[in-house]
């Protein structure tokens, strides 16, 4: 009993400063911070975007459509394609990209890793079953999986999410199921395994954390990734419905009059680019801090 | 080792008869069919029309005479050209989408691999944020407004390069669309390299090489980079299958004859037997490459055996 | 120093690859708009095809320069009194390969298209034909179309048509070679194997690369052919061909985004050629759902839309607001028909249409909720939302939903819709190819699910009418009831939209938007 309590105490003291020094030395990368406040920025502008500007969102001026940025009017950046406001639409944009980005890589995450390190862990017959199967879910085309979702539970903005989550956790369980395949034979894995460690344990304990690293990397690179697809999806008519728009939506938008309505081109481009290079440079910050040989 | 590729390929077989039996029946479960067009048909005409594609037949009488078709080789005529079977339009597109695909896979691994070390041996210096923000290029600029906007500088402005057209395959006709399919892969490419070479080179064999006095260059490129390419062949397995079976928007934009338009066209048209063509090919490219990725991991990592 | 060796290498890999660049100019190379399902003329379904199809082979009439009909392979013709048999004198003309045309080829071809078997979607046109539609449909072995002589076809027909000679332009009545379809079965349209008896004929077909015409010698006026070869790429992204032809990529570009308007006014004015189109843009009631069975809440939502904002300030590209389901200009008929609210001004139209509403039992205690289905189309997407603003005004609430394509069809073809959009652009020049959509006859085509007996009954009395001032007469009456019960609101007329080089010579803009490349050549 007491060998067990002593046990816990020490793991949690080992924990709480493996986190404390990651926050540290993320505290001393100067990109990564600027990154966060970027971030934060932007998750705040995409908050209050009601109360920034006014203009609703959906409001059609018939006499103002496509004009360049007019401080006048309060159109900070200009109209789109029908006369709304572009300002107070990118920020409504935000609010589903990043909704979808993080809800979508948040599901991806849970499922991939998991099923990747019991994989790569558990390997043999029941490995190759489970790759067999993420073999399987890579081939379907996906177009239809998200076309029967939509038909089979309506048009929910939440299961694009889930669609999106549910096909790219795949790549995510393959790149955890390599990593965990070389970890696997360490030896303190061999160690826990031969003191009789439960293997979801092990797994919960010494894989998940040695396989965080690309991961996370995985993770920043997951994000941009779902933007964008949620944008072709919102092509085909199956993703957000209008007078709702998205940043992907708009960029696409602004892509076919980049010559004569460049704004409508950079503002959301600017918002999207300065949000993933964000992302970028906070996944990198997290995994520096988190790699457990990088102490100083 | 050959008896372990022997295994894989066997055991291949039912997961492509899975992967055909539930991309059969999903498709079908989809609303609208091959024939809901802009302009609807008479019922004497529309009913002529489905029988001659079997569309009039119960869904698992149709499942099996496709599924028979194909074991004899008749991947079955396409629901929308006409003039072509589905196995004739793959043999025209599959060439084209490959020979693009393999030029942007080999440009991205150079490049990406190339960035993703550069940055991790300068790692948190102004050389380390220079080179990503570079390769990120790739990811924040999608394909859709990059593929318009090279056109517009190098085939309108500059006039350089031709705007589209396949051109038999003209080295000039194919530069742009190769950039473009490469860059969001040298993203990709990169950030894996980085993430996982920084963790190599703070290893203890590395540090002891180093210590040894071994040549810094040959630490990086023998050692350090052939660990480090795990994460990356781990991603490049299904990422070559997307890459080599094309891309819609840069095979649009670009009026290429490649394979990528079928997944999306044939989606949209509900071109049943064209999508169930290039998911076969798919699948099948799939699960090569993502054997060929097992069989690396045992190259790379001698920790991995294949019993 | 670097860059000039780059450069100079950059110079010797383009004059390595330029003799594919610069073809011999009486190459013409045109951005089609998309990839041919077929080259039978049997199997076809689209503009771009018929652009293809209609250089490929003679009907027995055919278009001129400006659209009109002039005598194709028949050289001349006779009607009888009542307009029901026609009598062809075929010309004396070549396939390609030598075999002479004869009247047997177009037997052949029309009983091709026609046979139950053969799955042709749009046979259906020929149904004026005597006994068509009930050959196609297998009940009877009897059909309107006699071989008299080797160069005399007579065809026998359901009705006096008056567009009749207008509709043997169309591809559905092209003649087809009896002998290399006969040799080759469905394999006859591959190049090697394909036949054709018009100015062009097909030798190369890349799928989603290219289709190429060269200049057929045996085509009877082949003296005045100018073009050489004709290059058709399929160009489906209209950004991308409209770049192409600024490149000087293509010489001809066959639609271009109305999104892009004004910098093409701006660069290219004199190529960017816009033009009053056969064809009628507008959005269905599904008059069998609640509440769009009210004749009121259709006249109020119609009444309500500022057309001119929509083609003026939203669409820029010249589209004309539409007060008529039949567009004006359309052969055989005179002014059409136009809504009551025409010209009376947006405002009061608004007020009208909310009175309209409140006595249909909506207003702002209970408004009225639609949704309006579009098919994913930038321009679909900027209308509807024009549309739903329009009628916000009015305390209207609509919800936008869009869908791809075949969904949207299948939608409007099960009447799983509120208000939904649609388009027609006509087969043929003639008011009946328009107000036909509405018959309860028409099934599918008839969106709306509209069913009016009067309105039945006077495009039946069309049919049967010789006499073509009567004729349009009862049209124009028929069409009247429709824009009293608006089951479809009317928002623009099409207008087509091509960008042609000022190289291409012998271009006339027309309403059916067909130019054979037989009158164009290149200087």
């Amino acid at each position: 009993m007491t060998v067990l309590v002593a046990g816990t105490s020490e793991q949690a003291v080992a924990g709480r400063s493996l986190w404390r020094d990651a926050r540290a030395r993320l505290r001393r990368n100067r990109a990564a911070v600027a990154s966060l406040v970027v971030l934060g920025a932007i998750a705040l502008l995409a908050l209050f975007a009601p109360y920034l500007s006014i203009h609703p969102y959906d409001k059609v001026y018939f006499d103002r459509i496509q004009v360049p940025p007019d401080f006048g009017a309060g159109h900070w950046f200009g109209t789109d394609g029908s006369g709304r406001d572009l300002f107070v639409r990118t920020l409504y944009g935000a609010r589903v990209s990043l909704m979808v980005g993080l809800l979508a890589t948040a599901v991806a995450l849970a499922i991939g890793v998991v099923y990747g390190a019991v994989a790569g862990f558990v390997g043999g017959r029941i490995d190759e079953l489970m790759m067999r199967a993420v073999d399987v879910m890579y081939s379907l085309p996906f177009m239809f999986f998200v076309i029967i979702l939509m038909v089979m539970f309506g048009r929910n903005i939440y299961l694009i999410f889930v669609a999106l989550g549910a096909v790219e956790w795949l790549t995510m369980a393959r790149i955890v199921r390599g990593q965990t395949l070389s970890v696997r034979r360490k030896e303190y894995i061999e160690a826990a395994r031969a003191s009789g460690v439960p293997t979801p344990t092990i797994i919960r304990r010494h894989v998940i954390p040695n396989v965080l690293g690309p991961v996370i990397v995985y993770v920043t690179l997951t994000v941009p990734h779902v933007i964008i697809v949620e944008s072709f999806i919102s092509f085909l008519g199956l993703g957000v419905q209008e007078p709702l728009t998205s940043w992907g939506v708009l960029v696409s938008e602004g892509a076919r009059v980049m010559e004569e309505a460049p704004w409508m081109l950079l503002f959301p481009a600017g918002f999207l680019a300065a949000t993933l290079v964000a992302l970028n440079f906070v996944g990198d910050g997290l995994r520096d801090a988190l790699d457990p040989k990088q102490r100083p | 080792m050959f008896a372990y590729v022997v295994r894989r390929i066997a055991a291949a077989i039912p997961t492509l008869a899975v992967i055909v039996t539930i991309a059969f029946f999903m498709m079908r479960v989809a609303p609208g069919g091959p024939f809901d067009l802009d302009r609807a048909l008479t019922p004497e005409i529309e009913a002529r029309i489905k029988a001659a594609y079997r569309l009039d037949q119960p869904l698992h009488r149709q499942y099996l005479a496709y599924v028979g078709d194909v074991l004899s080789g008749d991947f079955g005529p396409s629901f929308k050209s006409r003039d072509f079977t589905v196995a004739e339009l793959m043999a025209a597109g599959f060439p084209a989408s490959l020979r693009i695909g393999a030029a942007a896979i080999v440009l991205a691994i150079l490049v990406g691999m190339g960035l993703g070390t550069l940055a991790a041996l300068r790692q948190n210096t102004s050389v380390d944020y220079a080179t990503m923000g570079l390769a990120m290029t790739g990811i924040t600029i999608p394909n859709f407004v990059m593929a318009p906007l090279l056109t517009l500088v190098f085939g309108v402005y500059l006039a350089l390069l031709p705007v589209a057209g396949w051109n038999e395959g003209a080295i000039r006709n194919l530069v742009l669309p190769v950039i473009v399919l490469a860059l969001p892969q040298i993203a990709y490419i990169a950030r894996l390299t980085r993430g996982s070479m920084v963790e190599v080179l703070g290893a203890n064999y590395i540090r002891t090489a180093r210590a040894k006095g071994m040549p810094e260059r040959i630490v990086v490129v023998r050692h350090a980079l052939k660990a480090a390419a795990l994460p990356v062949v781990s991603y490049l397995g299904p990422a070559t299958a997307g890459i080599l079976t094309g891309s819609v928007v840069v095979e649009t934009i670009f009026d290429l004859p490649g394979m990528g338009r079928y997944f999306v066209q044939g989606a949209l048209n509900r071109d049943y037997t064209l999508v169930m063509a290039t998911v076969i090919v798919y699948a099948a490219l799939i699960i090569v490459l993502n054997l060929i990725v097992d069989l690396l991991y045992g190259v790379l990592d001698p920790k991995v055996r294949h019993p | 120093m670097f860059r000039t060796a780059l450069m100079a290498g950059a110079l010797a890999l383009a004059a390595a690859f330029s003799p594919t660049l610069a073809p011999a100019q009486s190459t013409l190379r045109v951005a089609n708009m998309g990839e041919p399902e077929s080259l039978d003329p049997h199997f076809v379904s689209g503009t771009w095809e018929n652009r293809i199809i209609g250089d490929l082979f003679l009907g027995l009439t055919t278009e001129a320069a400006d659209g009109s009909v002039i005598p194709g392979s028949a050289e001349r013709w006779a009607i009888s009194e009542d307009g029901r048999v026609y009598t062809f004198k075929i010309r004396s003309h070549k396939w390609s390969d030598g075999q002479p045309v004869t009247a047997a080829d177009f037997e052949f071809a029309l009983r091709r298209i026609l046979a139950p078997e053969t799955t042709a979607k749009y046979a259906s046109l020929l149904y004026p034909i005597k006994n068509a539609e009930k050959f196609k449909k297998n009940e009877t072995k009897e059909l309107g179309v006699k071989t008299v002589g080797a160069d005399v076809l007579e065809v026998t027909l359901e009705n006096p048509t008056p567009y009749f000679l207008a509709q043997l332009t169309h591809y559905t009545a092209f003649p087809v070679p009896k002998h290399a379809v006969e040799k080759h079965g469905k394999d006859w349209v591959k190049p090697g194997n394909f036949v054709s008896n018009g100015a062009y004929v097909m030798t190369e077909w890349q799928p989603s690369s290219h289709v190429k015409t060269v200049k057929n010698p045996n085509f009877y006026d082949a003296a005045n052919v100018k073009i050489e070869a004709v290059i058709w790429y399929p160009g489906e992204d209209r950004a991308a061909a409209t770049k192409r032809f600024r490149a000087g990529e293509i010489e001809v570009a066959t639609d271009f985004a109305s999104d892009q308007i004004e910098l093409l006014k701006k660069e290219i004015p004199k190529e960017t050629r816009i033009s009053p189109y056969l064809g009628i843009y507008y959005f269905a009631f599904n008059t069998a759902k609640k509440p769009f069975d009210d004749v009121r809440v259709r006249q109020a939502l119609s009444m309500a839309i500022d057309r001119e904002a929509i083609t003026d300030k939203v669409l820029k590209t010249g589209e004309i607001a539409a007060y008529s389901f039949v567009p004006p200009g359309t052969d055989n008929y005179g002014e059409p028909a136009y809504v009551a609210f025409k010209g009376q001004g947006y405002d009061a139209n608004k007020k009208k249409a909310i009175e309209l509403l409140t006595a249909a039992g909506y207003g702002p205690g209970k408004p009225l909720k639609i949704t309006i289905a579009y098919n994913t189309s930038e321009n679909h997407k900027k209308i509807c939302i024009a549309l739903a603003a329009m009628w916000k005004e009015l305390g209207v609430e609509s919800e936008l939903f869009n869908t791809e394509v075949k969904v949207h069809y299948n939608n409007l073809n099960e009447g799983a819709f509120d208000v939904g959009r649609a388009g027609w652009i006509a087969d043929y020049n003639d008011p009946q190819n328009f107000l036909f959509l509405m018959q309860t006859s028409s099934g599918k085509l008839n969106y709306a699910k509209y069913s009016s007996p009067g309105f039945d009954k006077l495009m039946d009395e069309a049919n049967r009418t010789v006499d073509l001032k009567k004729r349009a007469a009862i049209m124009r009456e028929a069409e009247a009831i429709s824009m009293r019960d608006l089951p479809n609101i009317p928002i623009y007329y099409y207008v087509s939209k091509n960008l042609v080089s000022p190289k291409v010579k012998g271009w006339i803009d027309n309403t059916k938007d067909i130019h054979r490349t037989r009158w164009l050549s290149l200087g």
